[in-house]
């Protein structure tokens, strides 16, 4: 007993126990944020993160509320993201359809350079609005952890569904077109 | 003899802004930048890296920047004007001039190891000259034996 009182394995212990405390609080650390999916899971919608960042074209700043009012279909994606590449020609679409009913697609191009995310948008002649977050920062206020992610957001400016994921038809069906007929 | 000069001249001609594009053009090379930046989204340095989509696409960014004559620190900017500071992998890198932070972040770590190792060595020093209670010697060894001989009756 007196054996493990003496300084050097108290020294040995005191810094395995800074390690697993410095290991714990790092993986606590990196948990994402997912306030938004346990909301919905009890039936509720949380408010959006605040989103203002420069346009993509370079032409001043875009927020989410500057769209207040509309249903937005807020999706996260890359120029570098395979995933991105199949899901744009179908966000495309319904962006031409949601523009009629006081809805639209709201890209943000995460952690790319913003001249292959230029050429991207050319590419898939997407005519939706585009942000631009090339540090990344806002990964942390959605809980994203992958690309492509799009979260639904009512006329409330309230998260109504998350896709962490690529989007089909189906998702767009069952989680944006509802959304239309309600009110502000 | 006039035409040699005369070609010579020339040539000489030629060769001029040739050399001096090639003076103004400071060459880096991507191995060179590459372990000094971040692969943003990877979380690791750039040469780390090796398939991640965005590390690929963030080597081309930097190889079309050298084919542009551009230095290493006008790389290095442009990659933060595209990502951020946290693309910059070492500490001091961001170019300000009162960056107490940068220097710091060198001399904590340097000041923990040397006060850690200095703990580990105080601490092993006084454990191995501390007497331990079986190490009495032949007088010690020898009274032990004379109090194990009394407890039996022999």
């Amino acid at each position: 007993m007196r054996r493990l009182l003496a300084p050097l394995p108290i020294a040995v212990l005191a810094a395995v126990v800074a390690l697993v405390a410095l290991l714990a609080y790092g993986l606590a650390s990196n948990e994402p944020e997912r306030g938004v999916e346990r909301a919905l899971i009890a039936g509720g919608r949380e408010p959006a993160p605040d989103v203002d960042l420069p346009r993509l074209e370079g032409n001043g700043n875009g927020s989410l509320a500057d769209y207040r009012g509309h249903v937005v279909v807020l999706n996260f994606w890359a120029s570098w993201c395979d995933p991105c590449r199949a899901e744009s020609p179908l966000l495309q679409r319904w962006h031409e359809r949601l523009d009629k009913q006081g809805a639209t697609v709201l890209g943000v191009d995460v952690q790319d350079i913003s001249g292959d995310a230029l050429d991207f948008v050319s590419e898939y002649g997407l005519t939706y609005p585009m942000l631009r977050d090339g540090p990344g920062d806002i990964r942390d206020d959605f809980g994203i952890l992958g690309l492509p992610e799009t979260f639904v957001i009512d006329r409330r400016g309230r998260v109504a569904a998350v896709a962490r994921g690529p989007v089909d038809d189906e998702f767009m069906r069952k989680q944006v077109a509802p959304l239309l007929k309600e009110r502000a | 003899m006039k035409r040699a000069v005369a070609v010579a001249t020339l040539l000489a001609a030629l060769a001029l802004p040739a050399a001096a594009t090639a003076a103004d053009c400071p060459k880096t090379t991507l191995a060179d930048i590459e372990d000094e930046v971040m692969c943003s989204i990877c979380g690791t340095p750039l040469g780390l890296a090796a398939d991640a989509p965005q590390a690929q696409r963030e080597r081309a960014y930097i190889e079309r920047l050298i084919a542009d004559c551009r230095s290493k620190d006008q790389i290095k900017r442009a990659l933060v004007a595209q990502f951020g500071e946290a693309v910059l992998a070492l500490p001091g890198d961001a170019g300000d001039d009162n960056g107490i932070e940068d220097v710091l972040v060198y001399v904590i770590p340097a000041i923990g190891i040397v006060l850690a190792a200095g703990g580990i060595a105080f601490a092993a020093t006084r454990w191995r000259r501390r007497p331990t209670s079986g190490a009495a010697g032949p007088a010690g060894d020898s009274t032990r034996v004379d109090v194990d001989m009394e407890r039996y009756d022999l």
